[in-house]
């Protein structure tokens, strides 16, 4: 086999006003190979495809790009699309009310002077749809399939442009881990017919499953490639890479100090809110107990969220029955105001849409859920209100300039320490984490796990919903296995491995 | 994980007041609307030959514009909350046909007459907020239907007819002064009293405020600005105060729009109200996670619209003395357009009711400074047309700056 570099980007310098976001940056990519691009949030990862896909334009940045050996100056995505470089991005860019045909020729119509030739691109997208394992009629709109099946119709995008090096940003993102192997199997499929990938994705595992070589990047320099055919690379020495340090335990530990029952949900049924003949939640029980952390294990789509929405507050879902006790007293969880003044609190999965008012400061989000505790007579006591921001500014370490400042400039994880510091404010006895380390960096997981443990030392009860099961194993006392809708199994962490999980959810599958 | 420099930073001392020109730069936008406004009027004070800030024409200023003020308080509300309402001039008819109707037809007394109205104005306001809080029809939908609604309703009401006149209590509301204390001759007195000792006040509460938040080691504006700053509001206020006291005296409507102003920017940047709302037009859903009641929150800044509207309706009633099929025609223009040129956000969550007051009294100084000009109402529409794509272009250009 002969080495062939296809692309090589030299000394690569991107500065935006007041930083640096690459400096001195090469990188370079073989023919055929799938190049993974490590780093914590903010190495410079992204930037870096941003500069080679062309969103920031030659002369925009310092450096040289050789694709195929030329030099090359490229001013647009359309040129680099052009020469077959195609990027996607982490949040996804197909439109919701389109069809998939639509969708995958956006742009680039199959059309003749305007005039689009459906016949053709309905083909032409069943063909593509073939390519990347996807059953689906082409006319389907995009809303009406899941994030998994839209991640193909991504790529059958890419591949209708006679893609030659596909870049993909944390394509299994929001991806369960069935969905996630079929893309990564995709992924090496593609491989053998001679396609260049590179690949940015905060999960390890999947990194050393498909890449052939490992590029890190640390506050927007190389650190170093690696070779995974070389030598066995763990990922203990990637993670070593990406934070310059041996994180020599993901998960800080903790002796677990386990009292009673603190929250209890019995018999909880509920209904999707459109489709009124489909259960959401069915039958569910589960308890929690004093200074205990229980994790919600199950795939994406097994009803975790939305059994954790429809008891705070019957955000999601109706016809709700069953019961919510606290502190072994039934509790009022009609609205969300009530289930806090009961002293529940939901730390929701998707930080940016439901957990924070972006436009906001730091203070304003961190008080929002707590106004009593700021204020007497409705009036807001600002000194009250600025003592508290930042107080829990320093006990969660969230990184900002000031507690006025807006929240939308922060990074993904203080945003999320800033979802959890507005929670923390309202005095629950027990909060619902949903996905809580979702997105962010290695770093700042750790800090996260340190709040959850810092949380039940002080005697709250924790419901930790993750998708990424190295995780619940690290960080929980307890695991309950959900799966379409209902709890499957029960089973203490000492007894719990990846393959119990797996195990009671396809166990449970096939019953049904 | 404890790194040195993150145990020193708990420990910060607070940080050194900044310059004035680093100072100036952050809150250009807030102080630039505000520049417009001095800019704009002395424009007209020069080209007018000085009769923009004549005793008289200041009066029919103040009288003229205060209704849209008033409403611009209420649609500032609704624009942060992430609505809007174009039914308030429709609104001002139909509360106008029905105080005519009550007190010329039914002879019931302005007193009564106007209490019923702010209540059916609130009333119109829930009926509307009803459908645009509990079932979310966006509010434009909902509001237009009640603009042509309302305005339907006035023609029946009215038989397409004038009613008045009003009883002369009545009309005091519009055309009335503060009575005098005691006399000073060709000076009013309880003006002149008002003019030293609110802009008194309004200094002493700045500087305390000040004091305060010293106390508490927060960041304040530099001492240098600080003073500039009250030094020219206070001569403002002064000038302004004198020339109405050398004519008859601060209008009754100036005092009210003066209360309303203050206790509206109370509440927006003081209570939990003013914050919610901020919160539900910045992120609803986060809002609504966060135990806060967003649909009971959105039917009330309607219903208060829907007072405040009522009571421009009553003012601009009073004012003509006599209700038209007209009246209010197009003010939801002037007042949606008072709110953005004050710097509210079209997409809700931002907005402050000072800006919105600015805004309405730029457009009433560029109606009034042009009519004195003697330029057509062409030219005038022109003119504000631009204006209001000038101050939120000027926005977005300041945004994407800093």
């Amino acid at each position: 086999m002969s080495t062939n570099v296809i692309l090589e980007m030299r000394n690569i310098t991107k500065t935006f006003p007041g930083v640096m976001a690459l400096r001195d940056v090469s990188f370079s990519v073989e023919e055929g190979e799938i190049h993974a691009l490590c780093g914590e949030n903010g190495a410079g990862k992204s930037t870096l495809m941003k500069v080679l896909s062309g969103v920031y334009p030659h002369g925009t940045y310092d450096g040289e790009i050789y694709y195929k050996g030329e030099l090359k100056t490229f001013g647009s995505i359309k040129d680099t699309e052009e020469e077959g470089i195609i990027i996607i991005h982490q949040e996804l860019a197909l439109i919701p009310m389109l069809s998939i045909a639509e969708n995958i020729f956006l742009g680039n119509e199959v059309a003749k002077g305007g005039v689009i030739n459906w016949a053709e691109a309905t083909r032409r997208t069943s063909e593509l749809l073939a390519k990347v394992g996807l059953k689906e009629n082409p006319s389907t709109l995009i809303t009406h399939i899941g994030v998994g099946k839209q991640q193909l119709v991504e790529i059958a995008k890419a591949l209708s442009k006679k893609v030659k090096l596909l870049i993909l940003d944390e394509p299994t993102a929001s991806l369960n881990e069935s969905d996630s192997n079929a893309l990564l199997d995709l992924l090496l499929e593609f491989k053998k017919q001679g396609l260049t990938s590179i690949i940015i994705s905060h999960k390890l595992n999947e990194i050393s499953r498909v890449a052939d070589k490992i590029t890190v990047l640390r506050d927007g320099a190389t650190v170093e490639t690696l070779d995974c055919h070389a030598e066995k690379i763990s990922e203990a020495r990637i993670i070593r890479g990406m934070v310059g340090r041996e994180l020599s335990d993901r998960f800080p530990k903790r002796v677990p100090h386990i009292g009673e029952t603190v929250f209890e949900v019995r018999n909880w049924t509920a209904y999707h809110p459109i489709h009124a003949e489909r259960k959401i939640s069915n039958g569910i029980n589960l308890n929690v107990r004093r200074g205990e952390v229980v994790g919600i294990a199950g795939l994406m789509g097994a009803g975790r969220t939305e059994f954790a929405m429809s008891v705070f507050g019957r955000s999601y879902g109706q016809k709700i029955s069953g019961d919510v006790l606290i502190n072994g007293k039934p509790a009022d969880v009609s609205t969300v105001e009530r289930a806090i003044k009961s002293g529940l609190a939901y730390v929701t999965e998707d930080r940016k849409q439901l957990g924070l008012v972006l436009i906001n400061n730091v203070m304003h989000n961190n008080t929002l859920a707590n106004h009593k505790g700021i204020s007497k007579n409705l009036i807001i006591d600002e000194y009250i209100e600025r003592k508290a921001a930042n107080e829990y500014r320093d006990k969660l370490r969230i990184r900002t300039p000031s507690i006025y400042q807006d929240v939308v400039n922060l990074s993904g994880g203080n945003q999320q320490k800033v979802v959890l510091a507005k929670w923390l404010f309202a005095n629950p006895d027990v909060l619902i984490l949903d996905e809580p380390t979702r997105g962010i960096d290695v770093g700042a997981k750790y800090e996260i796990y340190t709040i959850v443990n810092d949380l039940v030392a002080a005697g709250k009860a924790v419901i930790f919903i993750s998708s990424e099961m190295p995780e619940l194993l690290g960080t929980c006392d307890r695991i309950y296995v959900m799966n379409e809708g209902a709890i499957v199994a029960e089973m203490p962490v000492a007894e719990a491995s990846q393959e119990n999980i797996m195990g009671a959810i396809m166990r449970s599958g096939e019953k049904v | 994980m404890n790194t040195p420099n993150e145990a020193t930073r708990t420990a910060v001392p607070p940080t050194a007041a900044p310059s004035l020109a680093v100072f100036l730069r952050q809150n250009m936008r807030e102080y630039g609307i505000l520049i417009a406004l001095v800019v704009i009027m002395v424009f007209f004070q020069i080209i007018t030959g000085g009769v923009l800030f004549r005793p008289v024409n200041l009066t029919n200023l103040v009288l003229q514009n205060s209704f849209v003020v008033i409403m611009a308080l209420g649609m500032l509300l609704v624009i942060v909350a992430g609505h809007i309402d174009l039914s308030v001039g429709s609104i001002v008819a139909i509360i106008g046909a029905v105080a005519a109707v009550m007190m010329v037809n039914y002879k019931i007394d302005p007193w009564t007459t106007s209490l019923v109205c702010l209540i059916l104005g609130g009333a119109i306001g829930a009926a509307q907020g009803y459908w645009i809080a509990y079932h979310h029809i966006p509010a434009f939908i909902v509001t237009l239907a009640g603009m042509l609604v309302f305005r339907g309703l006035t023609l029946w009401l009215l038989g397409g007819m004038n009613i008045g006149p009003f009883p002369a209590e009545f009309q005091k509301l519009s055309t009335g002064f503060l009575p005098d204390l005691f006399d000073m001759g060709g000076l009013h007195s309880t003006s002149l009293i008002l003019t030293i000792a609110i802009p008194a006040l309004l200094v002493y509460l700045s500087w305390r405020g000040r004091k305060l938040n010293e106390s508490h080691g927060i960041e304040v504006e530099p001492f240098a600005f600080f003073i500039t700053r009250n030094a020219v509001l206070v001569a403002v206020m002064l000038a302004l105060g004198y020339q109405l006291s050398t004519y008859k005296g601060f209008p009754n409507i100036l005092v009210i729009m003066g209360v309303l102003i203050a206790f509206y920017t109370f509440v927006t940047t003081r209570t939990t109200i003013g914050r919610r709302i901020y919160a539900l037009g910045g992120n609803e859903k986060a809002t609504r996670l966060s135990g806060i009641n967003t649909e009971r929150l959105s039917f009330y800044t309607f219903i208060n619209m829907g007072v405040l509207a009522a009571f421009a309706g009553l003012i601009v009633a009073a004012r003509l003395n006599s209700s038209t099929p007209k009246a209010g025609n197009g003010f939801e223009l002037d007042v949606i357009a008072a709110c953005f040129i004050g710097g509210a956000s079209t997409t809700g969550g931002v907005g402050k009711i000072t800006g919105a007051v600015v805004g309405a009294f730029i457009m009433g100084v560029l109606n009034n400074g042009m009519s004195i000009m003697g330029l057509g109402i062409d030219f005038q529409q022109m003119v504000k047309g631009m204006v209001l794509l000038a101050a939120v272009v000027f926005d977005l250009y300041n945004k994407q700056k800093g």
